[in-house]
């Protein structure tokens, strides 16, 4: 632009600005970058993956007429890709060991994290929810690996002085810290949903004469359901894809059981077991976390998207 | 009494239960919901105290300077403490500017040039879709598969980089950097409109806009949003694990060149060793990691609060 006494142009077609071109290419660039990363993450998965299937026979006395089959991969019920000279790829006691600790997890997280949400947003008074949410970020802030230490150090000798019989690493414990991990999430999302609800649905189940529980559980709850599913298979989400808490507490012991006071073994905490120590690319280990990954990215990725079809739905209709 | 403002308050004053069953249930239903909060409330505590039961005897000054060792007596965080704030630095070098510029291009320019009458316009209408999306959904993946990306992609593979702060940094970059991008976009919405067409009536462009009115009205929330992520990143050790960096390591980093090492690597080693000797160590790092996080989160909550503009 000119700048003094002469006056700019007036009203005509605006000057050209080779830069303002080049600054949107730069800044379309950057935003692609969280494209190259999902591609990238789909990339590296999907190649080893292709190894560990196609080559797996490399490992078991380069007998070619034993590739490791998708179908061994996914119903094979024993988990020991070191063992030599014949790995055993079957990711079931993984995907069990996940289930597991998954679910006791939500059996903690839902009740609780509901709860939260139902207080914040029907009851609580504004100071009150002063106090409460701090609370609940400050549960979302801690780190999961100190999580992992007070489910190994604390909370298990804490169950077993009770007298639960439990191996010092177990599914139980891990779980039901992992819950109050998994909480925050449920908790905010779901408590969003339901302020979402439009006041005028309160104030007509209350004009005919329904008291606060009625409001909250037959109108508000159900108007919100979409919202509260969203948050929940969310979280579902978050626990199956932590590692940390199950690393520490869960124990690594591909155990192909249900029973939640051994040490089972979850697809994560076998990723970041194998990951952690330096094994040669070459081996059907190092392609294994590839192959693990892959099925653990596949379930949060179905999860993730449809959470995020059930928050459009709430959207829509109240906003 | 009734002239209160609360409107929900009224209505179930006005119209108690019927009889007194239903009294006792509506108290019931209440009393759960506190009793829920308060089992929350009870574990915090319950992980406080125990973290610093334990953790507070071994904290003191040569325990922040001395070097890891393997000696209980003589360990120390230094080492994991520096190699943290290395990776601080080279993911909030990395975030900012690729968070901020995302975070720009959607919320200026996602609608400009997306006409849904041409081709082109529905094309680049369809890339900031899924650029959407695909944001949305990195957010909620897994962070060891952001570790499992680090190894294939940076320390190993195109890039090669080896096991060194910058490929750590890197990675845990990528992870927080949907949060970045998230929270830009809000701060850039929260400018109101007006601002902008002000200045363009004046005769700015669209970037000189942007640049000179609508990121400085914005800085607050782009703060705090950077700082979030980074109290993301500096807990995270899943990723971290799986780029091979749980290797003892003794030698203060230097630089982004050095080998990794970071404060939850250094707490996971401690866990997994045996006895109640590195137990407490473990212990006094997760203070020095909680006692950090709430600083950051301090200091998050101080922009918040300071620099926030009501328009």
């Amino acid at each position: 632009m000119t700048q003094g006494g002469a006056p700019g142009p007036v009203l005509g077609a605006p000057q050209r600005r080779l830069g303002e071109k080049a600054i949107r290419i730069a800044l379309i660039a950057a935003a692609a970058i969280s494209l190259l990363t999902t591609l990238g993450i789909v990339l590296s998965l999907a190649g080893e993956t292709i190894l560990f299937f196609t080559e797996g026979s490399l490992t078991r006395g380069g007998d070619p007429t034993q590739p490791v089959g998708i179908f061994e991969f996914l119903f094979g019920t024993t988990w020991a890709p070191q063992a030599t000279p014949e790995p055993s790829l079957g990711v079931l006691p993984l995907i069990t060991g996940t289930f597991v600790v998954s679910a006791i997890a939500l059996v903690v997280a839902i009740p609780l994290g509901l709860a939260t949400a139902v207080y914040l947003a029907e009851y609580a008074s504004k100071r009150v929810r002063g106090a409460v949410k701090p609370v609940i970020e400050l549960l979302a802030g801690i780190p999961t690996i100190v999580f992992g230490f007070f489910a190994l150090v604390f909370f298990t000798p804490l169950l077993k002085s009770i007298g639960i019989e439990l191996e010092s690493f177990n599914a139980l414990s891990a779980g039901v810290i992992m819950g109050f991990m998994v909480l925050p999430t449920i908790a905010s999302l779901s408590e969003d949903a339901m302020r979402a609800v439009p006041t005028s649905l309160r104030e007509g189940s209350f004009g005919l004469g329904a008291s606060r529980l009625q409001t909250a559980t037959r109108i508000v709850f159900p108007a919100a359901l979409s919202g509260i599913v969203a948050s929940i298979v969310l979280g579902v989400s978050r626990a199956v894809g932590e590692t940390m808490i199950v690393l520490i507490a869960g124990g690594i012991q591909p155990n192909f059981s249900l029973n939640p006071t051994i040490s089972l073994e979850t697809m994560t905490a076998f990723i970041a077991n194998t990951g952690k120590g330096d094994i040669p690319a070459s081996t059907v280990q190092f392609k294994a976390i590839f192959a693990v990954g892959a099925l653990l990215f596949l379930i949060t990725l179905v999860m993730n998207a449809i959470s995020i079809r059930f928050v459009r739905k709430y959207r829509q209709v109240y906003e | 009494m009734s002239a209160t403002v609360d409107a929900p308050r009224v209505a179930v004053q006005v119209i108690p239960p019927a009889d007194s069953r239903a009294k006792l249930r509506e108290r019931a239903f209440e009393a759960a919901l506190i009793f829920a909060l308060l089992i929350s409330l009870a574990m915090l505590i319950a992980l406080f105290i125990d973290v610093f039961t334990k953790g507070l005897p071994g904290l003191s000054p040569e325990f922040v300077t001395d070097k890891a060792s393997a000696f209980p007596a003589n360990a120390g965080i230094a080492t994991s403490l520096l190699g943290t704030l290395w990776l601080m630095v080279v993911c909030i070098v990395f975030i900012v500017p690729i968070g901020l510029a995302s975070a720009v291009y959607l919320e200026e320019y996602g609608t400009d040039y997306a006409d849904q009458r041409t081709w082109t316009g529905r094309m680049i209408g369809r890339f900031n879709t899924f650029v959407e999306v695909n944001i949305q959904n990195l957010a909620a993946v897994p962070s060891i598969v952001y570790g499992i990306l680090g190894l294939a992609f940076l320390v190993r593979g195109p890039l090669d980089l080896g096991k060194i702060i910058l490929a750590g940094g890197l990675t845990l970059g990528l992870l927080v950097l949907p949060v970045v991008i998230i929270a830009g976009r809000e701060a850039l919405r929260a400018v109101p409109s007006s601002i902008r067409e002000g200045s363009m009536a004046l005769g700015a462009t669209k970037w000189q806009t942007i640049w000179r009115q609508v990121l400085p009205a914005a800085v607050p929330g782009v703060a705090t949003g950077v700082i979030l992520a980074l109290s993301r990143a500096i807990g995270e050790t899943a990723p971290l694990l799986l780029l091979g960096a749980a290797t003892f390591n003794t030698q203060n980093p230097s630089g982004i060149f050095s080998a990794i090492s970071a404060l939850p690597l250094q707490i996971n080693t401690w866990i997994s060793a045996p006895g109640a000797d590195f137990q407490a160590l473990a212990a006094s790092a997760i203070i020095v990691l909680l006692v950090v996080l709430v600083l950051m989160n301090s200091v998050a909550i101080y922009l918040r609060n300071r620099y926030e503009q009501k328009w």
